[in-house]
């Protein structure tokens, strides 16, 4: 059955009807939610998508993480479910702390928009799983605070437990280790600072971050579930549909 | 009251005493300060609105033209398209960050008060030289806020143009156009009307920022840097997240039929908003001062009514519809406040703005609604010619040209996406061709529109070399190049707004270059069938007693009929022939060369006829609408040779190019018009391309010359020209990263 998605409106997110476009083009489903409401509506999958959430003021993701939709992303998240951080939405994950680290502005201390390209380092992931490991993607970045970092435990940990998704062929902002996204032990939440959805329609100049947007469906789906983690604990598999949400 | 206190609010004495006489008695200083705003040059247009009448305005897909906050053109398929240009030089100049960042924010406003979604934006921007260190902090400071602002509102930044220019040292032009998207019927008019309906104050409170912006700021030269600074607390500070929220809760509003007018408040403020909506209704109104949210204890009335706090909007609404638009507020967390009240006419059908202090206390202010706009000044400036040079000085016809033109060409290249990564122009999944082609191409699509297989392409020119020398042709010729632009996305053109930059209408010679650029622009697009739906013009871009060069800045929207492939762009394919269409000429009058490689800015300009130029634009967009070139660039900036290299760079392959085009270093850089370059696919489909490019150009009238053939590492024109391609791209990269290091 088609995966029903929710993307989540925070005030000042401006990548949400892009998200919504792309995983409705790409066979699932997608529906906004609003911050403020402590719901998911019984989403199978949940997307935070790019923009300037509560302006990034203060930081980014700092006021974003205190929205009452937050715990319920949390819950999903801690029940396997899958969600994806985009670009904001990744600084959002690790304000909330459902992602290590942090984002730092840019080397250069410029905003950047432009097409890079990514090397997938990971299939095990809701975001990865129909490409293959050393894939080569061209996705566009869209950032002024995407530089990847953590301390050298993490950087460890993200290593040895193969989260490390996506790295930049050509750094393009300082990211640590040329990470580019990065995803929870048990993969079902995975964070990244390019854009995918901005690259299915090769109209706009590439498409090849619809495999990307087709894994993260499928994830949502239950089909292509992502294989365990060697290092990861076990977590509770989902049945094929919906209905693995925690109640409220 | 002091005599003098209108002279320190901008007025003029024969302005003061027309306030006097049209109110019968003295006015108060609040009434100055109201006058004094809306009839500044900025508000009131009063020494262009003469000129301005000879502009072409009509056409069967106009559906709003000048005068209101935007141009609305119908793009077919239900689908109607709101086009804006403004300036924000002045502001610019003296705090260059926040002085762009809202110019944006004004812009956008502009657009969603039409009841469209403001869905791209372009800034066209011009700089002194980059080797003085106060242009590189003007120049850095630009590009920050357009990024910073533009960014994090959520409206891509799709393109643009940049020229360094001496002219400009002191007095940037920060141009910026937006362009909007609605459901045909959404379409709506900042008017208030029905007696009774409420004012409603949405967004920022009203702070002291801005005050006498209109008057102290963009209707003024500069003296010297000290004057620029004192006249810093005259540059609003914007909040792009405040602004965000109010488009967001502004388009719901409009969505659910929540308002009956509405207004953004931008150059003189409340003043200004309460007055131009009013007036558009042939209503009165009485705004409540002491019920405008303030940023700040103490603030005087004028202070009130005057202040351009940024992000801040009007909607007249029904009493009934107030709690449901309250709703929407609140869900977006915009402040709405109720300031208004719509009153009748009185016997003589006109409405009246008072200002009272609480709805039953004193009356502050109290006068005709539409005196502040319409009855404003219109002034017939004394126009006179400049003198030409003396004995045709600074002319490059008599200059000799280098043996080797490879130094010269090197450095009229220049990469400018070093400004255009610092912009979000992908947002929407709109862009088909991002800032860098000849034009911008869009996707006609935004959540709620009606699907369209259309498309929408966008170019901004501007061209102060030619314009100096002759300002009439020069506009043009402006037109002729933006025109051609969108054709070469494989677009048709259909409406044109303009930026009129000029130096201080007070100055008979630019009076008469404002008006002699208008009488061009208004020829080309008289010729070219091209209504004129919006406009903006800053005068006094003057610095230290020196005008800038004349500057026109145009907008031109082209329509795609149907867009489902990529338009082939600067490409070269190796093998694939290369061709020049359009007439053969060597003209070098205020060429790229002539002004930047030789310092020669006199000359004559090459000539244009606009009706074999029509059949260029037909040609070219037709070859690219149908697929039959694999490339295409039109002849522009830098002539023949920089369309030639700029082709090589962006596409890493070479070219030998030789034969009757590339004689001399006169037909390598001419910049003369209705030119482009078309490249063919390689092998037997080229063959057959090539047929059908010859017909067609026959066909139309249109000459044409083959160049050579694309392919290898060197860039080869003629014999004047030999460079590897990787030398010349390194050139084309470093030009502005090399200039701010």
């Amino acid at each position: 059955m088609t995966a029903r998605i929710g993307v989540v409106v925070f005030p000042g997110s401006n990548c949400e009807h892009d998200a919504v476009e792309a995983l409705c083009a790409l066979g699932g489903s997608a529906e906004l939610l609003w911050h403020d409401e402590a719901s998911l509506r019984g989403v199978d999958g949940v997307v935070l998508p790019g923009g300037f959430a509560h302006g990034d003021y203060l930081r980014t993701g700092a006021i974003a993480r205190f929205s009452p939709v937050m715990e319920a992303v949390a819950e999903l998240a801690r029940a396997g479910g899958p969600v994806l951080g985009i670009c904001n939405g990744f600084q959002i994950l690790t304000e909330a702390g459902l992602l290590p680290g942090a984002l730092q502005k840019n080397r250069g201390l410029k905003f950047l928009c432009a097409t890079v390209e990514l090397r997938v380092e990971t299939t095990a992931s809701a975001l990865t799983s129909l490409t293959a490991a050393g894939d080569s993607l061209r996705v566009p970045i869209n950032h002024f605070e995407g530089a990847y970092t953590c301390d050298p435990a993490t950087l460890e940990e993200l290593r040895a437990g193969d989260r490390v998704v996506l790295r930049y062929v050509d750094n393009p902002n300082g990211s640590l280790d040329d990470i580019a996204g990065i995803c929870s032990p048990a993969g079902n939440v995975v964070g990244l600072m390019p854009h995918p959805e901005r690259a299915w329609d090769r109209l706009l100049g590439s498409g090849d971050g619809a495999v990307l947007v087709r894994s993260f469906i499928a994830a949502c789906a239950g089909e292509r579930w992502p294989a365990p983690h060697p290092a990861a604990p076990a977590y509770p598999s989902l049945p094929a549909s919906s209905g693995a949400r925690p109640g409220p | 009251m002091r005599t003098d206190v209108h002279r320190e609010l901008g007025l003029t004495d024969d302005e003061a005493g027309s306030i006097r006489a049209l109110l019968a008695r003295e006015p108060n200083h609040l009434e100055l300060a109201m006058y004094a705003v809306m009839w500044s040059e900025h508000c009131s247009y009063k020494s262009s609105r003469l000129h301005l009448r000879r502009l072409p305005t009509e056409g069967e897909r106009v559906l709003v033209g000048p005068g209101e906050n935007a141009g609305v053109i119908d793009a077919g398929d239900g689908i109607a398209v709101a086009l804006r240009i403004e300036s924000h030089n002045h502001p610019s100049a003296v705090e260059p960050y926040q002085g762009a960042a809202t110019g944006v924010g004004g812009i956008l406003r502009d657009i969603f008060t039409m009841g469209a979604r403001p869905i791209a934006v372009m800034d066209p921007l011009r700089f002194g030289p980059l080797d003085e260190a106060r242009t590189r902090w003007i120049f850095e400071g630009v590009v920050s806020g357009i990024s910073g602002y533009g960014n994090s509102v959520g409206v891509p930044t799709v393109g643009g143009e940049v020229a360094f220019d001496p002219c400009y040292a002191e007095n940037p032009l920060v141009n910026v156009l937006c362009l909007g998207v609605m459901p045909r019927e959404r379409l709506v008019l900042g008017r208030a009307s029905g007696v009774g309906n409420l004012a409603v104050l949405m967004g920022s409170s009203t702070g002291r920022d801005g005050i006498g912006g209109v008057s102290v700021l963009a209707s003024a030269g500069f003296g010297d840097v000290e004057e620029e600074q004192s006249k810093r607390p005259s540059v609003q500070v914007g909040d792009p997240f405040e602004e965000k929220r109010l488009i967001e809760a502004c388009l719901e509003l409009l969505e659910a039929g929540l308002v009956v007018g509405i207004q953004d408040l931008g150059g003189g403020g409340l003043t200004c908003a309460t007055s131009e909506t009013a007036a558009r209704g042939g209503v009165g109104m009485d705004v409540d001062v002491t019920a405008v949210p303030r940023r700040e204890p103490g603030m005087e009335p004028f202070e009130v009514m005057t202040s351009e706090s940024q992000e801040r909007m009007l909607a007249i609404v029904s009493p009934d519809d107030l709690p449901r638009l309250e709703e929407v507020c609140a869900r977006w967390d915009v402040r709405a406040a109720v300031v208004g009240r719509v009153t009748a006419p009185g016997p003589d059908g006109v409405g009246r703005l008072r200002v009272v202090e609480g709805w039953d206390g004193p009356v502050l202010a109290d006068v005709p609604a539409p005196s502040l706009s319409e009855d404003a000044p219109v002034y017939d400036r004394p126009r006179r010619p400049p003198p030409a040079p003396e004995g045709g000085a600074g002319d490059p016809s008599k200059e000799a040209g280098p043996a080797d033109c490879g130094p010269d060409l090197l450095q009229l290249l220049q990469d400018p996406s070093w400004i255009y990564r610092q912009y979000d122009h992908q947002l929407f999944l709109n862009t088909v061709v991002a800032p860098g082609g000849d034009a911008a191409v869009l996707r006609l699509k935004a959540p709620g529109l009606p699907p369209s297989r259309r498309g929408l392409a966008l170019s901004t020119d501007g061209n102060a070399r030619w314009c100096a020398i002759d300002p009439r042709l020069g506009s043009a010729l402006t037109v002729a190049e933006a025109t051609l632009n969108v054709a070469c996305a494989g677009a048709q053109p259909v409406a044109l707004v303009n930026c009129l930059n000029f130096g201080n209408p007070e100055h008979p010679e630019v009076m008469w270059q404002l008006s002699e650029a208008i009488d061009g622009l208004a020829g080309a697009c008289l010729a070219l069938d091209l209504p004129v739906v919006g406009g903006n013009v800053s005068l006094y871009n003057e610095s230290r007693g020196r005008d800038i060069d004349p500057t026109p800045v145009v907008g031109v929207l082209g329509l795609i009929d149907l867009l489902e492939r990529r338009p082939p762009g600067l490409h070269l394919e190796a093998g694939g022939s290369l061709w020049l269409l359009g007439p053969m000429a060597g003209e070098l009058g205020g060429s790229r060369w002539a002004v930047e490689c030789r310092g020669l800015r006199g000359g004559t300009l090459p000539a244009l006829d606009l009706a074999g130029h029509g059949r260029v634009l037909e040609l070219v967009r037709a070859l690219v609408a149908h697929g039959i070139v694999a490339g295409v660039h039109d002849v522009a900036d830098g002539g023949l040779a920089l369309a030639l290299a700029e082709m090589s760079v962006a596409s890493g392959v070479g070219m030998e190019v030789s034969g009757p085009a590339v004689t001399d270093h006169a037909m390598l850089f001419s910049e003369s018009p209705s030119r482009a370059v078309v490249c063919l696919p390689p092998g037997p489909d080229g063959e057959r391309a090539a047929a059908e490019l010859a017909r067609r150009a026959l066909g139309a009238g249109v000459p044409l010359v083959g160049l050579g053939v694309a392919g290898g590492d060197r860039l080869v024109l003629g014999g004047l020209v030999d460079l590897e391609v990787s030398v010349a791209a390194e050139a084309w990269r470093g030009a502005i990263p090399l200039a701010l290091a």
